[in-house]
């Protein structure tokens, strides 16, 4: 409760307090400037770690959800051979749905490469059959072996052999992201850090009256502190600004565009970077409390 | 309230003041001279705890200096009024709020102390000029603006380092019986001075005690004022 307190006292401030340590126009610019361009700059490692990780998580449920058996075999067995591994999914556990893709959706996924009006019928193309798994999924490589048995010529793709590459690569978009945002906030700390130590030193000759009039530490520290939290509030809430601007005015998701066009926040996840000018604040507080009471030490 | 007992100071290895013995009790009046560079100024530092003694023990009241921490030396600070020769105000700020200060960062700038200031600047000659900034006040003014910021928290104890080495003579003796009111209030004064005249002019209205510097030592001043 105290801290709730205090907190709240630094942010409402008190002007007689703060007059006493006089105000440094240049450094307080380039702090705020500092801060915007460091939000900026974290909105978008945010927008690429939320896409990422959504990015992960679709590929991750969809595909795990889905498999597919390609039968291929001479044209007088295909449809004796589907029959076959049709009976083997239906008493296959794990197994929600199984069903034959006819000539319009197999021509359908061959269109973007042959263009349209393929004669399928004509083509020795092998069957396709789209498999649904239920949540508990079903054991692949006795499913394998069954349809070894019962259909020589079909063969089992449940995905995984290109789904997990591209899950650990969403992942680690997502990781690169995060530690973005770590290296991003370590930069604030260090750039506060060396504003707040600059400003300390250039009012070596107030902190000494301060002194001599019964300034406690803590005081003497406030005053910078409460400055610049709040010159890292200002800047980082304009630059998060602006960063959820350009993000919003990113084209729209779409499956011709991938994953670039889908760079952005969805939904609720736009509230995220609402959090980042409160973070960078907290940081800039934490860090010229610390770089504060670790100077006034050396001060005699 | 503020006694040094057996101190001694050296800085670089060069001794700068040697077994000094001091009390400064409620209600006593010291002078402090010497010639420059004698260190009255350092015994000052010493008794507001700026300088660490590198030997014997100060006292502040009833708490060893030694064992106080910054915290500490804050609080005692808060009962020792300051007057500086060269003042040392804030620039930026009016005349009412550096003599207001030691309340501002004390946190008792409550808003019924506000009268109090008032009366303090009248008290001082300074109310028509509360609103002026330290550069603009002349010597007798700032030093009578350090006088009002070194007594505005009723302290116990008054150090003056030279505070009328800037001013003249009328100045000085203005200074000087403001010096005595406060020290008939009861307040322990201890003036830090080489004007001769300005000692001979406070003795004449109180019974103040004149020590003098000489070669590190502080002596009791006698008849060859």
């Amino acid at each position: 409760m105290s801290r709730l307190r205090a907190l709240l006292g630094l942010i409402k401030g008190d002007p007689r307090a703060d007059r006493v340590v006089p105000p440094s126009g240049f450094t307080a610019q380039l702090t705020v400037l500092s801060a915007a361009a460091m939000a900026f700059l974290a909105v978008f490692a945010l927008a690429l770690s939320l896409a990422s990780g959504r990015l992960a998580e679709r590929w991750g449920t969809e595909l795990a959800q889905t498999s597919t058996i390609r039968i291929s075999a001479p044209p007088g067995q295909v449809e004796r051979q589907t029959e076959a591994v049709l009976e083997v999914l239906r008493t296959t556990p794990g197994v929600a749905l199984a069903r034959p893709l006819d000539a319009a959706e197999q021509r359908a996924l061959l269109e973007p490469w042959f263009g349209p009006d393929l004669p399928v019928e004509s083509l020795p193309i092998p069957q396709l059959v789209e498999v649904i798994e239920t949540a508990s999924g079903y054991d692949s490589e006795g499913l394998r072996l069954r349809l070894r048995a019962e259909a020589p010529g079909a063969v089992l793709d449940d995905h995984t052999r290109w789904r997990r590459p591209l899950i650990a690569a969403a992942e680690r978009l997502r990781a690169l992201g995060v530690v973005s945002i770590l290296l991003i906030a370590m930069a604030v700390a260090a750039m506060v850090t060396l504003a707040a130590s600059a400003a300390l030193a250039a009012n070596a000759q107030v902190i000494g009256v301060l002194r001599l009039v019964g300034a406690r530490d803590v005081y003497i520290a406030r005053a910078f502190v409460r400055r610049f939290t709040l010159r890292a509030l200002t800047g980082a809430a304009g630059g998060t600004a602006l960063g959820m601007a350009a993000v919003a005015l990113l084209p729209d998701a779409s499956a011709a565009g991938g994953f670039l066009t889908g760079l952005g926040f969805a939904g609720w996840a736009w509230l995220v970077p609402l959090a980042i000018p409160v973070f960078a604040a907290l940081v800039a507080f934490l860090a010229t409390r610390n770089a504060a009471l670790r100077a006034l030490k050396g001060f005699t | 309230m503020i006694e040094l007992r057996d101190v001694s100071y050296s800085y670089g290895g060069d001794a700068l003041l040697s077994d000094i013995d001091l009390a400064l009790a409620p209600g006593s009046f010291h002078f402090l001279t010497g010639p420059s560079g004698a260190g009255k100024t350092t015994l000052l530092k010493l008794c507001y705890l700026e300088l660490r003694a590198t030997r014997g023990e100060v006292h502040a009241f009833g708490r060893d200096a030694a064992a106080l921490g910054r915290d500490g030396v804050a609080q005692v600070r808060r009962r020792v009024g300051l007057v500086h020769q060269d003042c040392r105000f804030l620039d930026h700020l009016s005349v009412a709020e550096n003599v207001a200060l030691p309340l501002v960062v004390s946190g008792q700038d409550a808003p019924e102390r506000r009268a109090e200031l008032d009366e303090l600047l009248r008290w001082v000659g300074l109310h028509r000029r509360r609103d002026a900034l330290p550069p603009e006040l002349s010597g007798g003014e700032r030093q009578r603006a350090a006088l009002a910021r070194a007594v505005i928290m009723a302290p116990d104890v008054i150090l003056a380092d030279e505070p009328t080495g800037n001013l003249d003579w009328e100045m000085s003796l203005r200074l000087l019986t403001l010096l005595v009111e406060l020290n008939r209030m009861g307040k322990a004064i201890l003036v830090a001075t080489h004007d001769l005249n300005l000692i001979r002019q406070a003795k004449a209205q109180v019974a103040a005690r004149v020590l003098r510097i000489r070669d590190r030592q502080l002596q009791v001043a006698g008849a060859d004022l």
